[in-house]
């Protein structure tokens, strides 16, 4: 099965909103062999609120994406500030372009991640490689 | 800032070891329960030699990279790579290793551009990874 062709330019609704708290970043940097110092959290953390928005999308029936077939090809940040303990975060994912290779579909997305007050915080880009199945 | 103000600078080399353990903490952390970074089953299932690390965990330890070069997190701007090869983490205690160079790219008056080496059995295993460093 393809993926809907009518994807690229596709807006998902926002995640609902992820609350930033010391404990989660200091389970993110524990996880990651750093320590939290109370400061700004881990550079890739916000992938956290991404792959929300990731999942949502590959989840979607009317996308046409087979999870076991998605693999992580490419992932960009960049940051308008780094996140911090008290962020109410949340992720708005658009498939930026959709393009066929080899018999695999190539998904770029874009997550944009504002606060509670809708400033931004980070954009992140996320490369899926969809693979159809083998013949 | 401790990264070197000037391009063609060769930055210490990290090393970070990956076990199945850290697989567990990552995956628990970050939410991302896929079944190939802790089932050899179902890794071997989808034509990998192994239970395989997630690519988000190889990124989170360049990253981390990153803020040791630059004296403490938080002032990275941009991040990125692809994920060109897998990191296979035998179930052996001993894991896998991480290990990741970089070099000073271009100092403007605002960043600093680095690029990544990162590397595990002696094979780059993103591509084209860097990080941009605000100054300062």
């Amino acid at each position: 099965m393809a993926v809907d062709p009518s994807l690229a330019g596709r807006s998902f609704p926002p995640t609902p909103p992820y609350q930033v708290t010391r404990e989660r970043i200091a389970e993110f940097a524990a996880a990651t062999g750093s320590t939290y110092d109370g400061g700004p959290a881990p550079a890739t953390f916000p992938i956290v609120v991404a792959f929300g928005a990731m999942t949502a999308l590959m989840e979607d029936p009317s996308v046409g994406i087979e999870l076991h077939h998605v693999v992580h090809g490419e992932q960009r940040f960049g940051y308008t500030r780094p996140v911090v303990a008290g962020d109410e975060l949340t992720a708005t994912l658009t498939v930026d372009t959709l393009r066929q290779l080899g018999g695999a579909d190539i998904i770029g997305t874009r997550s944009e991640i504002v606060d509670a007050a809708g400033q931004p915080v980070c954009t992140a880009y996320a490369t899926l490689v969809h693979k159809g199945e083998q013949p | 800032m401790t990264v070197p103000l000037e391009a063609c600078t060769a930055l210490p080399e990290q090393r970070f070891r990956i076990t199945r353990a850290d697989l567990v903490r990552y995956a628990g952390a970050s939410g991302d329960r896929n079944p190939i970074h802790w089932s050899d089953r179902v890794a071997r299932s989808v034509g990998l030699p192994g239970v395989i690390a997630h690519g988000m965990l190889t990124m989170a330890l360049a990253a981390r990279a990153v803020d040791t070069w630059a004296g403490g997190p938080g002032r990275i701007r941009e991040l990125g790579c692809k994920f060109t090869k897998p990191v296979v983490v035998p179930d052996d205690g001993e894991g896998a290793t991480l290990i990741v160079g970089g070099t000073v790219q271009e100092v403007t008056d605002d960043v600093v551009r680095i690029t990544l080496d990162v590397r595990c059995a002696g094979e780059k295993v993103l591509g084209m990874p860097k990080a941009v460093l605000a100054r300062g």
